[in-house]
């Protein structure tokens, strides 16, 4: 009898801690996803445009840009990430904050969103300047070739031969990519930004809950993998349209 | 193509009816150097149009490079190139060689030349008529129903309407490669320029791409081929240039050049491969 109703009292517990609304707290943890998804598209985004300039400036780039390129991918993969979003993070709003104040402006006060997106952004620029890269030169010579000698302009090639042409190669290492993205961005609860992470770290603080809510935590970070597994997969198949498959060969 | 002479205006400006055909390529003395290596040691040549001309010449005589010189996939080191009558300008690099002066020039130049490659090129990730309609759309600004209209007559014509729709890497050689052929001319190209067309194909595919090709010549198609099919060389030929070691060491109309070479070398190059 009292086994009984011990464990529905634990159940309800549990479902009035997690509960989306106050006292309840999942609330705040689906904020704080909402805030790591906003991080990690934009980082995700930028990396792809800043890897996608740093492929091409690393391929077709003259010998200061490619020096400068290989600086920039060195340095960011050799050290470790959270060193350099500390760095980043503290030694940029401080150099923005200096230069405005040189320049005769108030300080400001840079968002969290900002700042989070371009300090992870920047990382992920430098791994996908290598993904991106590698892909470029998977594709066949030929391809490029017949595009110049068709008269293609650089831009035109750009968008219609290489990056179609690249897609399917790049994928595997920018799903890699984008799942390392919506990890990175816990890395930001170390400058108080208030991800997934640090919002559960509150909410266990508080409660004393603590394997509830970081047990809750980690099915939210896996719901994420597997939902962008299942996109990836369908990008893919379309990105991969022109080659047989594998097993078919 | 069978132009009568003197007064008439013709309709197709591509094609202006005179007495004697218009260039369409000329080169004089191209030279091509890779570093220290000279591939070509002045090699000239002029294509009016209706002519088909057939490069032969051993492997590594530098029958690729000239082609690829003419539409500036590879620089010239130095010559005169004239392409549709235009002169392009060329600035020295200032370490011996030199490099196109107008990139859009180039672009537009190359947009007339409709070359085949030995290896097909196709674009992978498209299908066959998007593979020819590219270039119409995306770089000569034709519409895209005109577009798709001619690819499909142009997919017929080589005998792939039901390929369509099909990606490259589904197909034969063979049919590649005539699909390569639909998109060249794709671009109603003022000369085609054929790399080995058939080189990379099985025996048994090379018959249909030599067809077609032998079509287009018939039907008063500039063309500038590469080849080493000697007797389809002698069949659809106006003209042969036989290269040695970057250097024409004959040429003329192909029963001269086949029937009764000269030198000792060009006896032997059409033993050899006979
Ligand atoms: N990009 C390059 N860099 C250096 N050398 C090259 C390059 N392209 C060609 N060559 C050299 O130039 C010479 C002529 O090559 P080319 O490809 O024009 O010969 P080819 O007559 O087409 O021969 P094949 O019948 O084998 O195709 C060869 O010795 C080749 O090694
Ligand atoms: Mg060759």
């Amino acid at each position: 009898m009292a086994d009984a109703s011990i464990f529905p009292a634990a159940i309800s517990g549990m479902f009035e801690l997690l509960s989306p609304v106050p006292p309840g707290w999942g609330g705040n943890l689906l904020r704080g996803l909402a805030n790591s998804l906003q991080i990690a598209f934009g980082a995700f985004g930028l990396g792809l445009l800043i890897g996608t300039l740093g492929a091409y400036g690393k391929l077709y780039g003259g010998p200061v840009i490619r020096d400068i390129l290989a600086i920039y991918t060195t340095i960011v993969r050799a050290v470790p990430e959270l060193v350099l979003i500390l760095l980043l993070y503290y030694a940029g709003t401080d150099l923005i904050n200096r230069v405005l104040e040189a320049m005769g402006y108030a300080p400001v006060n840079i968002s969290g969103l900002v700042a989070g997106i371009v300090v992870l952004g920047f990382v992920q620029g430098a791994y996908g300047t290598e993904v991106l890269r590698g892909a470029i030169k998977a594709i066949p010579q030929g391809e490029i070739e017949a595009a110049r000698a068709y008269g293609m302009s650089p831009g035109v090639m750009m968008r219609r031969i290489i990056l179609p042409a690249m897609l399917p190669h790049a994928l595997p290492g920018l799903a890699n990519l984008w799942l390392i993205a919506t990890k990175d961005t816990a890395l930001l609860a170390v400058v108080g930004f208030s991800e997934l992470t640090l919002e559960t770290r509150q909410a266990a603080g508080a409660t004393k809950a603590y394997f509830l809510f970081y047990m809750a935590a980690g099915v939210l970070y896996l719901l994420v993998t597997l939902s962008s597994n299942a996109i990836i997969g369908r990008v893919e198949i379309w990105a991969r349209r022109g080659m047989p498959s594998i097993r078919e060969a | 193509m069978t132009a009568p002479l003197a007064t008439a205006v013709s309709a197709d400006p591509l094609h202006p009816v005179t007495s004697e055909q218009a260039e369409a390529i000329h080169v004089r003395d191209l030279h091509k150097c890779f570093g220290e290596l000279e591939v070509l040691k002045g090699v000239s040549l002029t294509a009016r149009d209706g002519d088909v001309v057939a490069l032969i010449g051993g492997s590594g005589s530098g029958k690729s490079t000239f082609l690829r010189c003419i539409n500036f996939l590879e620089n010239p080191t130095s010559g005169v190139i004239r392409i549709n009558g235009e002169d392009v300008r060329m600035i020295s690099d200032g370490h011996g060689g030199q490099y196109p002066a107008d990139r859009r020039q180039i672009e537009r130049i190359r947009s007339r030349l409709g070359m085949v490659f030995q290896n097909f090129n196709l674009w992978q990730h498209m299908t066959l008529i998007q593979n020819v309609i590219e270039v119409p759309i995306h770089v000569l600004g034709v519409k895209r129903d005109e577009a798709i209209a001619i690819g499909e007559q142009l997919l017929e014509r080589v005998g792939l309407s039901e390929k369509r729709d099909v990606y490259p890497a589904y197909l034969s050689g063979g049919q590649q490669q005539r699909g390569a052929i639909a998109r060249a001319l794709a671009i109603q190209p003022r000369v085609m320029l054929f790399d080995e067309p058939t080189s990379a194909l099985d025996p048994e595919l090379v018959g249909e791409v030599l067809k077609v090709i032998a079509d287009l010549a018939k039907e008063g198609r500039t063309m500038l081929l590469v080849t080493h099919e000697m007797k389809f060389a002698r069949e659809v030929a106006s003209h042969v240039m036989y290269l040695h070691n970057g250097v024409v060491e004959e040429e003329g109309r192909p029963e001269t050049v086949f029937g009764s070479p000269k030198s000792e070398r060009l006896k032997q190059f059409i033993r050899s491969v006979s």
